[in-house]
C-alpha cells in the first residue's frame, strides 16, 4: 500500500506542478490578475506532496519491503539502520526523487517567504520553477519510477555498494542538492524577471538570499563530499578531478561569481545582463551536472546504473531548458537597459574581474570534463583527463583569482586609485614578502605552485582581515563580517591545498610484525593483524602503536569484506593532530607473513575542509545579516504606512 | 569612460576571457590527455613515450609476480589479439585485481616496452568494468541493474 500511495503522490505532485505552471501563464496575462493569489498554494501544495512520496520512500526503505523493485535491488536487511534510512537516495531512482523534492521545496520557500519581489515576478518565477519540475516529475514517472514492485518478491535484497555504507551518505547528497538544486531558484528569478521586464537593483536584492542560500549548501556539499573520498576511498587523495567532482564544481564556480555580481546589481545597478546570464548559466552547470552523474555516461560509485534511454530523456530536458532560457534571454535581453558605468579601479572593477577569472575557470572545468565525451562520441577515441591538465590550466587562474580577491574588498565604489589601494595593503604585502622569503629558505625544492599558494594564502589571509581595521567590530554590518570569513577561508583552505601538495610524505612498505617504519615525526610499529567482524561484514585490522616524541597512540586500519554484495574495501585509519593528519591503510598480505601498509603523513592538510567551513559559515553570517537588515526596513515601512 | 563603450568593452573583455581560457585548455588538452590503448592499439600505433597514458585489457593468467620488497608487482595484459603488455607498478592494488580479470592502469610506457604504472584504476565492485573495455570483451561486459 506504501508504494501505491508514494505513486500517487508523485502523480498528484506532478499534476499540481502542471497547474502552477498554468496558473501562473493565466495570472500574468491582463486579464487574469485575479489568479495571482493562486500560485502560491499550489507551490506549497506541490511540496507537501512531492515530500510525502520521499518519507512514503524512506519508509519502504526502512522496512525493507522487498516486493518494491528499487528496495530489493540496493538495500538488505541485515544493513544497519542508517544505511537503509540514507540508502533511500543511494540509488539513481530515489536520488532522483530527492532531486525533484528539493526543487520543489525551494519552490515553496520562494512562495512562502519572498516578501520583496514584484508579486507578478514571482508569480512568473513560481511558473519557471514548475516548469523544471514537470520536466522531472515526467522522467521519474515515465523513466526512473521508484515504487516499481516487483513479484515475485526475491527473499533478500542485492544490497548497497559498501563505498556508500557510511554515513556520509546520510549528509552529503542532500546537502548538495540543496545547493545543486536550490540554485534552480536563481534560474527561475531570472526567467521570471526576464518574462516581466523588471531586471533591477530591487530584483537583485530579492534574489541575493537565495542565491547567497544555495551557495553555503553546495559550498558544505562539496567540502563534506571531499573529506569523505579522502577518509572512505583510501587512497589518501581529497580531490581527483573526477567528472563527478566537476560536475558539483561548475555549479559552485558559476553560483559564486552570480553572489559578486548580484552585489554589483543591487549596490549599483550594474552588469544588469551579465548577471541574468550568470544565473541561467549556474542552473544550468547543475543540469549538466546531472546529466554526466545520471545518465550512466560516466561509470564511478555516483553512476548507480547504465540506462541509455534515461540519458537521451535528461538530455532532451537539458536542451529544452537550457535553450529555452537562452533563447529568452536573447529575445529579451534588448529591453535589459544598461545599467550604470564605473572605473576600471573600483569595487566594481575587482568584481568583474572576479567574475571573468571564475567564468574563465569554469571554461577550463568544462572543457576538460566533456571533452573525452565529445572525443569518444566523435571519433570512439578513448582518453581521460586528469589531474595534470586541471591543475595546469586552473591552477594559474585561480592564484590570480585570490590574489585580485585579497585587494577587492579594500577598493571604494565607484571610483578609486592605486596608491590608495597599495597604502592599504601595506600590511599583508610585507608578510606576502616575509612569508615568501620564509618558505624559500625553509622548503628550497618547493615546486612554483605550492610555492605560490603557501605565500598567497598568508599574504591573501592577512589581506581578507583588512576590511576589519580600524573598524569597530561590534557595529560592523554581519554581511561584513561574512564576507571576511568567507575570503579567510578560501586563503586558508590554499594553505592546507599548498601544504599538502608540497610536504606530504608517503611510505609504502612490506612489513612484518614487530617492524618499525619511520614517517615525518612519528616511528610506527606494526604489531600484527587479528580479524574483527561488523554487522554486515568482516575485516582484518592491523594494530598499529604509534609514538611521536614522548606521546604514544594506537590506529587500526581495516580492510573490510562485505557480504552484500561480495565486496572488499580498506578503511583507513587516521590521526588529526594540530599540524596535520597521519594516514595508514592496510593493503594485502605477501608470501612470508608481511603486510603491505601504506602510511601518508599530510602536514595541515585538514585547513582544506577547515577553509570550505569557514567560506559557508561566512556565507551563512552573510545571509542572516541580509534577511535581518531586509526585515528591518520591511518592518520600517510597514509601521510608516501604519 | 562613455555609456555605450563600457557594455562592448566589457563584453570584449568577458569573450577574451573565455576565448583565452579556452585556448589554455586546449593547448593543455594536448599535453595531458591520457589516451587509452589496449594491447592491440600499441602494436598497430608503436610505443607513446612522450605522454602519459592509459592501456587495459585482461590480466594474464600466472603473470603477476611480486618482487622481493613487496609491494612491487610486475603482470601481463593481454587482449583478445595475441599482443601483450608487461606492466609494472608499486603500491597496493585494488581490491578487485586479480588474474584473468580487467584492469586499466596510468603511466608511462619506457623505451624497452615496459608500461610502469603509476596507479591501477581502482574498481568499485565485482560489477564495474572499466568504461574503455566495455565495448573490447564481451564476456565481460559489465552487468548493469535494469
Amino acid at each position: 500500500m506504501i508504494a501505491e500511495t508514494g505513486l500517487a503522490a508523485l502523480w498528484l505532485a506532478a499534476a499540481m506542478s502542471l497547474l502552477q505552471l498554468l496558473f501562473g501563464i493565466a495570472a500574468l496575462r491582463p486579464a487574469g490578475a485575479e489568479l495571482l493569489r493562486a500560485v502560491r498554494p499550489v507551490a506549497v501544495a506541490q511540496a507537501l506532496l512531492v515530500g510525502i512520496a520521499f518519507l512514503l520512500l524512506i519508509q519502504l526503505f526502512l522496512r525493507t519491503d522487498l516486493s518494491v523493485a528499487l528496495v530489493a535491488e540496493n538495500s538488505h536487511s541485515a544493513k544497519p539502520w542508517l544505511y537503509k534510512f540514507s540508502g533511500t537516495w543511494g540509488n539513481h531512482e530515489g536520488s532522483m526523487l530527492l532531486w525533484v523534492s528539493v526543487l520543489a521545496l525551494a519552490g515553496a520557500a520562494v512562495a512562502l517567504f519572498e516578501r520583496k519581489l514584484e508579486e507578478r515576478t514571482l508569480v512568473a518565477t513560481l511558473s519557471a520553477q514548475a516548469a523544471i519540475g514537470l520536466g522531472f516529475y515526467a522522467f521519474l514517472l515515465f523513466a526512473s519510477n521508484p515504487f516499481d514492485r516487483l513479484d515475485p518478491a526475491p527473499l533478500d535484497g542485492r544490497g548497497l555498494n559498501p563505498l556508500l555504507q557510511d554515513p556520509g551518505l546520510a549528509f552529503h547528497p542532500p546537502t548538495l542538492y540543496f545547493g545543486y538544486v536550490g540554485i534552480s531558484i536563481a534560474f527561475s528569478f531570472a526567467v521570471g524577471a526576464l518574462v516581466t521586464r523588471d531586471v533591477g537593483p530591487a530584483f537583485a536584492k530579492a534574489m541575493r538570499p537565495w542565491v547567497l542560500g544555495a551557495w553555503i549548501f553546495l559550498t558544505l556539499g562539496i567540502t563534506a563530499g571531499s573529506y569523505w573520498a579522502y577518509y572512505e576511498l583510501g587512497w589518501g587523495g581529497w580531490w581527483f578531478w573526477d567528472p563527478v567532482e566537476n560536475a558539483s564544481l561548475m555549479p559552485w564556480l558559476a553560483a559564486t561569481a552570480l553572489l559578486h555580481s548580484v552585489t554589483v546589481l543591487a549596490t549599483r545597478d550594474g552588469l544588469r545582463a551579465w548577471t541574468v546570464m550568470l544565473a541561467v548559466v549556474a542552473f544550468s552547470m547543475s543540469m549538466v551536472g546531472t546529466f554526466l552523474v545520471r545518465s550512466g555516461i560516466l561509470t564511478s560509485v555516483h553512476s548507480f546504473a547504465v540506462d541509455p534511454q534515461r540519458g537521451a530523456f535528461i538530455l532532451a530536458l537539458l536542451a529544452i531548458y537550457i535553450g529555452g532560457a537562452l533563447a529568452l534571454f536573447g529575445l529579451r535581453v534588448g529591453t535589459v537597459k544598461e545599467g550604470t558605468t564605473f572605473e576600471p579601479v573600483s569595487r566594481e572593477g575587482a568584481l568583474v574581474a572576479n567574475n571573468l577569472l571564475l567564468t574563465a575557470i569554469l571554461g577550463v572545468v568544462m572543457v576538460g570534463t566533456l571533452y573525452p565525451l565529445l572525443v569518444e562520441a566523435v571519433g570512439g577515441e578513448k582518453l581521460s583527463v586528469g589531474p595534470p591538465y586541471f591543475n595546469a590550466a586552473a591552477g594559474p587562474i585561480a592564484l590570480l583569482l585570490v590574489l585580485i580577491m585579497g585587494a577587492g574588498p579594500l577598493l571604494r565604489w565607484r571610483r578609486d586609485r592605486l596608491g590608495e589601494l597599495t597604502r592599504r595593503l601595506i600590511v599583508p604585502l610585507a608578510i606576502l614578502a616575509a612569508s615568501a622569503g620564509a618558505v624559500l629558505a625553509l622548503a628550497p625544492g618547493i615546486g612554483l605552485l605550492p610555492l605560490l599558494g603557501l605565500v598567497l594564502a598568508l599574504g591573501v589571509g592577512a589581506a581578507s582581515l583588512a576590511p576589519l581595521w580600524k573598524r569597530n567590530l561590534r557595529r560592523t554590518p554581519l554581511f561584513t563580517w561574512g564576507m571576511v570569513i568567507s575570503h579567510l577561508g578560501i586563503a586558508v583552505s590554499l594553505g592546507g591545498m599548498a601544504s599538502e601538495s608540497a610536504f606530504s610524505k608517503e611510505v609504502l612498505v612490506a612489513a612484518r610484525p614487530g617492524e618499525t617504519v619511520k614517517i615525518g615525526p612519528y616511528a610506527i610499529r606494526f604489531e600484527g593483524v587479528e580479524p574483527v567482524a561488523g554487522p554486515n561484514w568482516t575485516a582484518v585490522e592491523a594494530k598499529l602503536n604509534i609514538s611521536r616524541g614522548g606521546g604514544a597512540f594506537v590506529l587500526r586500519p581495516q580492510a573490510r569484506m562485505f557480504t552484500a554484495p561480495p565486496t572488499e574495501t580498506s578503511e583507513a585509519a587516521i590521526a588529526t593532530r594540530l599540524d596535520g593528519q597521519l594516514y595508514t591503510v592496510i593493503g594485502k598480505e605477501n608470501e612470508g607473513g608481511r603486510w603491505q601498509l601504506r602510511l601518508w603523513w599530510k602536514p595541515f592538510v585538514t585547513l582544506i575542509w577547515l577553509g570550505g567551513a569557514l567560506v559557508a559559515l561566512g556565507g551563512f553570517l552573510a545571509l542572516i545579516g541580509r534577511v535581518r537588515r531586509g526585515g528591518r526596513k520591511a518592518a520600517r515601512i510597514d509601521e510608516a504606512w501604519a | 569612460m562613455k555609456r555605450k563603450n563600457q557594455r562592448l568593452s566589457l563584453l570584449i573583455l568577458a569573450i577574451a576571457a573565455v576565448v583565452a581560457a579556452v585556448l589554455l585548455a586546449m593547448s593543455a588538452l594536448k599535453d595531458q590527455a591520457a589516451y587509452f590503448y589496449a594491447p592491440a592499439d600499441v602494436a598497430r600505433q608503436g610505443l607513446p613515450l612522450d605522454r602519459a597514458v592509459r592501456i587495459g585489457g585482461m590480466v594474464k593468467a600466472g603473470s603477476v609476480k611480486r618482487a622481493a620488497d613487496g609491494v612491487t608487482i610486475a603482470f601481463v595484459v593481454h587482449d583478445e589479439t595475441p599482443n601483450t603488455i608487461p606492466v609494472r607498478f608499486r603500491g597496493i592494488v585494488p581490491d578487485l585485481f586479480r588474474e584473468k580479470s580487467g584492469v586499466v592502469a596510468e603511466g608511462r610506457f619506457q623505451p624497452d616496452g615496459l608500461f610502469v604504472a603509476t596507479e591501477i584504476l581502482a574498481k568499485h565492485d565485482e560489477n564495474y568494468m572499466p568504461p574503455q573495455l566495455d565495448g573490447k570483451s564481451g564476456e565481460h561486459k559489465s552487468e548493469s541493474l535494469k
